[in-house]
């Protein structure tokens, strides 16, 4: 490591100390002008604020402050189920807005300075730590020492970076009001482009946009010698960049669904909820077009492309989750189960977590048509709840990304994304893409298995000298990469005879191995 | 209930008794090895050192495998072969009885017997144990001496160079790989080499290890006089069949175990596969010993083929083989001599800039295709193998370049300028250039 790289990492590491840090330099001061504003439901106001006066005036530290207001809120609300009165229970979430409000402190009075503080040094640090990686290389793999790093091989770091971005998750979900420094540091943001404060899933979109992105950079220096790799990482950039952050953020100024035009249902598994349907067909002619666009993905684009290039036209190339997999997770790609039993565990949760997204989703739209919630006994709010937090929360985000120095960059593609099941399935059955093997020159090394981020054993089909059909390939082409012998090769051709005759060309006597 | 035992856990013995079970065969099968307790692909040995796999990621099939095909593993050495009573003695004292025996215990690395060469921190590389006492010999070491202009050679500088440690190495011949490629190539290869700071000494042999505490390697000598520091000396001149306990039995052996066409020993029921093989008559353009993966597998599974009834012969079929050096891939298909032969004619195209090369040779009379080294591009297999079997001539061979390319999509394409530079080379030749961009090629 030089000088550059060192100074990099302390440049990095400080701007997440700094940002860590300023969890703990607020306090909390309530007032009954604050509440004012924030409540502006005049009958909420009027139950909440008189438990609320309790700590007007009063400076508090944040977790004493939140579970103050929390408080507050459940003592009204259990009044209003103790005497039946349903109507009233308040479900507005008003602990997040009074937490910024009553907020004071540096990240209040230098909004701005500290959120150039950090993005300054954090990318700045991650560029120049990067800009000197396999410096004075020539182009080639670049897998050197992987296996021995404490952050890429399961060590102390790999797994405090681990639990970092699982706590992340469970504070962004769930505990938004204890992350309110970060939310509020892109408050100058959001009021240049909108007029409004940001919101917590601006943050994420920031950060994560900005992961892949950086990392993104990383993937051109490490795979310069690869245009098929070079094209992806330009392609996930562009669809996270354009598609997933900008658009959405324009389509909501110009006051239409904000939505990302490349997420497809069951991905995308609020598709169907009444709020996007109704948004849809409240914004006129562009909002149905949006609606019948995101049909049109659902029953045509996804057969149709994968059916010609395989799917991963869509998971290595424009998905976003695929998109941090490829770019983030790439350093932990080796990290994903080549066992037998793990691609049975797979098969079966992944088709599941489908079957559970095509369930959910028939309920809701029962509801939306019959206006009737309950289906054989069970609310259809009730299964979209437990689907949100079940897949939405702890699958795809908490697992699936905080995952990702355990078990790999794919967990979420692997074993819950109900797309990639769908995707899948038509790529086995009906697809012109297949990973060809070349002819006998498989020497079993493994390189393949090892780096395949599905946990597929490709040494198993190469070194009998098979095609390699699976489900679950997204075509990230680092097989291909990282064979040293030539082998691999991702083609699209004829659909017939696509499994191929198992030969090793060389053995004149060959029986089919 | 027959017994079948085989020696040594490699990709011959084991693809052996794997087809054995693929072809039906229900009897005892039991593989004896000292080296791993499974089978691993030694081929990866240097991925290991390199830190881009473990140990696990090397085994090509997982441990319940064996059970599940009734294949039984003994972790231990064999000492000795009594053909007469057909048994096996082992290092831990016992002995094995069989009813049918095959020999499949690959090489040894090869050493010369210099001054010096028992010094501590010299070794060559081809076991897992030389990979862990690899590991301890370098640990901390600033430079290393390697002994040997070849594939493990290459691969041991590569290895090194990943842990920073300045690496000598020491050719014997005029050029790299010199009693296998033409200069031309061992020259870009070099080039390559050098860019990877590897210091590179052609004609330079080496006669002898010296040592200043009288325990550890210090230097090397070479004939000329030159001496070389060094705190680790890798030995990579080349292997030899590993067949030392079969000295004191009556199965013949010259370099290797002697074996006809069906895997056969000069002893019924003693067959012998692999790398430890010696062939009395060799199929045609192949040599008597090939140490290459491939060989074994084909050896094994053939043999198989054999003891389960069919009448078949080691049949290879034409010569291909592949390495990497560095970051520059190479496949040959057929033969290219170091030297260009009487009958031969020789095209050599190299990019300008790029590590991208290939070298032809065809009959000049005929035109009949005879061998390619490529480097940097992949080139299939199949294509090479039916136009070597079918004799095709040269031009039919360049016109149909554009199937033959085995390179990843939207990698840049090559037969453009390789089909005219051979059209100004050899003018009489007729070449049709067939080749398809690849937007054409994704939407054919
Ligand atoms: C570093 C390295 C890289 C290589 N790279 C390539 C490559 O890229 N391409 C290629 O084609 N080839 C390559 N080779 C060569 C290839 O690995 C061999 O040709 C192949 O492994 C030979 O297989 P085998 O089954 O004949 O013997 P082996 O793999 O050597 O297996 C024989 C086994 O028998 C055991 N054994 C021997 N004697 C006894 C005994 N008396 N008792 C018990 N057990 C015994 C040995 O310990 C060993 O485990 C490479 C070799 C090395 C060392
Ligand atoms: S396909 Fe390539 S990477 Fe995979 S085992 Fe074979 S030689 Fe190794």
């Amino acid at each position: 490591m030089n000088t550059i790289q060192k100074i990099g990492i302390i440049a990095f590491c400080s701007s997440l100390f700094i940002f860590i840090g300023l969890l703990f330099t607020s306090s909390f001061t309530l007032t009954s002008e604050i509440t004012g504003e924030v409540i502006n439901d005049s009958s909420h106001f009027e139950s909440l604020s008189p438990g609320l006066e309790e700590i007007y005036d009063k400076q508090l530290e944040k977790p004493e402050f939140i579970s103050s207001v929390n408080a507050v809120k459940e003592a009204v609300n259990q009044q209003y189920r103790n005497n039946e009165e349903w109507d009233k229970v308040i479900h507005t979430d008003y602990t997040l807005s009074l937490t910024r409000a009553a907020l004071s402190g540096p990240v209040k009075s230098n909004t701005l300075l500290w959120l150039l503080v950090i993005l300054g040094l954090s990318t700045l640090g991650a560029l120049m730590y990067i800009s000197q990686k396999w410096k004075d290389q020539p182009a080639g793999i670049k897998n050197d020492h992987l296996m021995f790093r404490s952050m890429t091989n399961r060590g102390i770091i790999g797994i405090a970076l681990g639990v970092f971005l699982i706590l992340f998750y469970i504070f962004l979900y769930k505990l938004p009001a204890y992350i309110i420094e970060w939310i509020m540091l892109f408050d100058p943001v959001t009021m240049l482009i909108k007029g409004e404060p940001a919101s917590q899933w601006f943050m994420y979109g920031f950060f994560y946009t900005m992961a892949i992105v950086i990392m993104g950079i990383r993937m051109f220096k490490k795979y310069r010698h690869s245009n098929y790799q070079l094209l992806r990482t330009t392609s996930v950039m562009f669809f996270q960049v354009s598609f997933a952050f900008m658009i959405p953020e324009i389509l909501y100024i110009l006051n239409l669904p904000s939505v990302d035009l490349k997420n497809i249902w069951p991905l995308d598994y609020t598709f169907f909820f009444e709020y996007r349907l109704n948004e849809y067909i409240e914004s006129g002619t562009i909002g149905i077009w949006m609606m019948v666009w995101g049909i049109i993905l659902i029953i045509i684009g996804v057969p149709l492309l994968t059916y010609f290039y395989g799917k991963r036209w869509y998971c290595s190339w424009v998905c976003g989750c695929g998109g941090l997999a490829e770019t983030l997770g790439d350093p932990y790609r080796h990290l994903s189960d080549k066992s037998l039993k793990a691609w049975k565990v797979e098969r079966v949760l992944v088709h599941s977590v489908l079957v559970f997204a095509v369930v959910m989703t028939g309920a809701v739209l029962y509801t939306y048509f019959t206006g009737k919630a309950n289906i054989i006994g069970i609310s259809s709010y009730e299964i979209r709840s437990w689907y949100g937090f079940g897949i939405g929360f702890i699958f795809s985000g908490a697992i699936g990304t905080g995952f990702y120095p355990f078990m790999g960059n794919r967990v979420w593609c692997r074993f819950g994304c109900p797309l990639a099941a769908y995707l899948g399935l038509v790529q086995r059955f009906k697809s012109r893409f297949r990973i060809t093997t070349n002819g006998g020159q498989c020497i079993s090394c493994g390189n393949c298995s090892t780096y395949c981020e599905m946990g597929i054993d490709v040494r198993w089909y190469a070194q009998r000298g098979q095609n390699i059909i699976r489900s679950s390939c997204v075509g990230c082409g680092v097989c291909s990469s990282v064979c040293p012998r030539g082998v691999l090769n991702l083609e699209v051709k004829d659909g017939k005879g696509r499994f191929g005759n198992k030969v090793l060309t060389g053995n004149e006597n060959t029986v089919s191995s | 209930m027959e017994k079948i035992v085989i020696i040594g856990n490699g990709i011959s013995g084991v693809t052996f008794a794997r087809f054995m079970r693929k072809l039906g065969y229900q009897e005892q099968l039991i593989i004896i090895s000292s080296e791993t307790k499974h089978f691993f692909s030694r081929t990866a040995l240097m991925y290991i050192y390199m830190g881009h796999m473990e140990y696990k990621h090397t085994k090509p099939y997982e441990d319940f495998f064996w059970s599940k095909n009734n294949i039984e593993l003994v972790y231990d050495h064999v000492k000795k072969v009594n053909t007469q009573d057909k048994s096996l003695k082992l290092e831990s004292g016992e002995a094995i009885n069989y009813d049918k025996l095959v020999i499949a215990t690959g090489s040894k690395p090869n050493f010369f017997g210099w001054p010096g060469e028992k010094y501590n921190g010299i070794q060559g590389l081809y076991s897992y144990q030389d990979l862990q006492k690899m590991e301890k010999n370098t640990e901390g070491i600033k430079k290393a001496v390697i002994i040997g202009g070849g594939l493990i050679g290459v691969e041991m500088a590569e290895m090194l160079r990943t842990r920073d440690i300045e690496v000598t190495f020491l050719v014997r011949e005029g050029h790299f790989w010199g009693n296998v490629l033409p200069r031309e190539e061992a020259e870009m290869i070099a080039d390559h080499m050098r860019k990877h700071h590897i210091n590179l000494h052609f004609n330079a042999q080496a006669s002898e290890c010296k040592s200043k505490d009288g325990k550890r390697v210090s230097s090397v000598l070479t004939t000329e006089g030159e001496e070389f520091e060094a705190d680790f000396v890798g030995i990579t001149a080349g292997v030899s069949p590993n067949i030392d306990f079969l000295k004191e039995s009556n199965i013949e052996t010259d370099k290797g175990v002697l074996i006809d066409e069906k895997f056969q020993t000069s002893v019924n029921d003693i067959y012998s596969i692999g790398d430890c093989v010696q062939h009395r008559n060799p199929p045609a353009g192949r040599k008597s010993i090939e140490q290459v993966w491939y060989t074994g597998r084909i050896m094994g599974e053939t043999l198989a083929q054999i003891l389960t009834g069919k009448d078949v012969r080691y049949n290879p079929g034409p010569w291909f083989n592949s390495a990497k050096f560095f970051d520059i891939e190479f496949q040959t298909y057929g033969t290219i001599d170091v030297e260009k032969q009487e009958n031969e004619n020789r095209f050599f195209w190299k990019h300008p800039k790029n590590n991208v090369a290939i070298h032809l040779a065809f009959d000049k009379n005929t035109g009949r295709f005879i061998g390619i080294n490529n480097f940097g591009i992949r080139l299939r297999h199949e294509f090479f193998d039916k136009k070597l079997k079918m004799k095709a001539h040269i031009s039919e061979v360049m016109s149909d370049l554009n199937e033959a390319t085995f390179d990843p999509e939207f990698f840049r394409s090559y037969e453009d300028e390789i089909i005219s530079e051979f059209k100004n080379s050899y003018p009489e030749i007729e070449v049709k250039n067939q080749h398809k961009p690849w937007y054409k090629k994704i939407f054919a």
